[in-house]
């Protein structure tokens, strides 16, 4: 499997009329799908309780999202 | 025809009382890019796509009817023991003065559900790539809606939501992968 | 007015019957794009026999979860709760 990473981040232009303290570190998130767009057999599997939990059956498609991760206004 | 099933997907909880997130909600119930819209779009697409992804579409249109029922779950715990005076604090009376405590199909807005939400151009790739896009549409709505609470019991229903988002998305692509392999089939002109 | 108790057993039952049908779920989609794999066509064969025993015990218990799954007396099907109240 592609190593990749579950978001990425840029750094957005601040220009001195910015009336908001700028968050200079954004993120938007690249889920695995987009790298292994076709799942390959014999992939590893969650046990039944942890897949619904997770929302997937295959460790390899889990995308965690725990809210938006970005540098706090002014740092 | 379907098979009504007595329960839910996934055990949908929620912690509190809360008529905003309601509110919010309703974009993943009558929302261009809600549970709905996919429903419909993939259900209706099914008729016209190459019978080796006919299944696909179907079964993917089926669950997103659960995952309706899920969203409605959490409106309706959300909001069923709220008062009128709780659901002005929230700013929901617009809603309520229509609607009282009833669920309805339109967005986080109060735009209502239109058909134009949906597309169905009977080509079979520019339909993927709909269905494709529709996906990572509905994971970033249900980001931002996981950024809108702090009730770990929505969250969790929630973060369910978005997953089943990226594995739809992955069973389209696989789809487009299916279409675009050379089938060595005899030439039918 | 009397409602029926949703006891511990209960969400037990409906929670392992939910994990079973989500294993079917995710196998049956991987099936729809993996129509060959047989080893998964078994695995998904042996959550078929594992879901509707559970179902059945379900049905027994609390009554039938959908049509064609054995009828309690009196009938049960319209009684709450339904899927969003539990």
């Amino acid at each position: 499997m592609a190593t990749f990473t579950q978001y990425k981040v840029y750094y957005p232009f601040v220009g001195p009329c910015d009336p908001c303290p700028p968050i200079r570190a954004k993120t938007y998130n690249t889920p695995p799908q987009l790298y292994v767009p076709v799942q390959p057999p014999g992939l590893p599997q969650y046990d039944p309780y942890t897949a619904l939990k997770q929302g997937t059956l295959w460790p390899a498609y889990y995308s965690p999202y725990d809210g938006r991760i970005e540098s706090k206004p002014g740092e | 025809m379907w098979i009504y099933e007595k329960k839910l997907q996934y055990p949908v909880r929620v912690s509190k009382c809360d008529v905003r997130m309601a509110k919010l909600l309703h974009e993943q119930y009558g929302g261009a890019d809600g549970e709905l819209a996919a429903a419909l779009r993939y259900l209706n697409q099914r008729y016209s796509i190459p019978d080796k992804v006919v299944g696909l579409l179907n079964d993917i249109g089926t669950e997103e009817f659960a995952h309706l029922e899920m969203i409605a779950t959490m409106i309706y715990k959300l909001t069923k023991d709220a008062t009128p005076e709780q659901i002005r604090a929230a700013g929901v009376d617009d809603h309520y003065v229509n609607h009282d405590r009833a669920l309805f199909y339109h967005n986080a807005s109060g735009v209502p559900w239109t058909a134009s939400y949906i597309q169905a151009k009977g080509d079979p790739i520019a339909d993927l790539y709909e269905d494709i896009a529709a996906e990572e549409k509905a994971r970033a709505t249900y980001q931002w809606l996981i950024d809108q609470t702090d009730d770990p019991d929505l969250k969790d229903g929630l973060k369910f939501l978005r997953e089943r988002e990226v594995i739809h998305s992955l069973r389209f692509r696989e789809a487009v992968e299916i279409l675009k392999e050379d089938q060595a089939q005899k030439k039918i002109f | 007015m009397a409602h029926k108790q949703l006891t511990e057993e209960y969400y037990k039952l409906l929670h392992e019957i939910q994990a079973v049908d989500f294993v079917l779920v995710e196998l049956n989609l991987y099936l729809d794009t993996h129509p060959s794999d047989s080893a998964i066509i078994e695995q998904y064969n042996a959550y078929a026999v594992k879901s509707k025993q559970l179902k059945e015990e379900y049905a027994r218990r609390y009554g039938p979860l959908q049509h064609g799954d054995m009828a309690d007396k009196p009938y049960s099907w319209p009684d709450a709760p339904w899927p969003w109240q539990v």
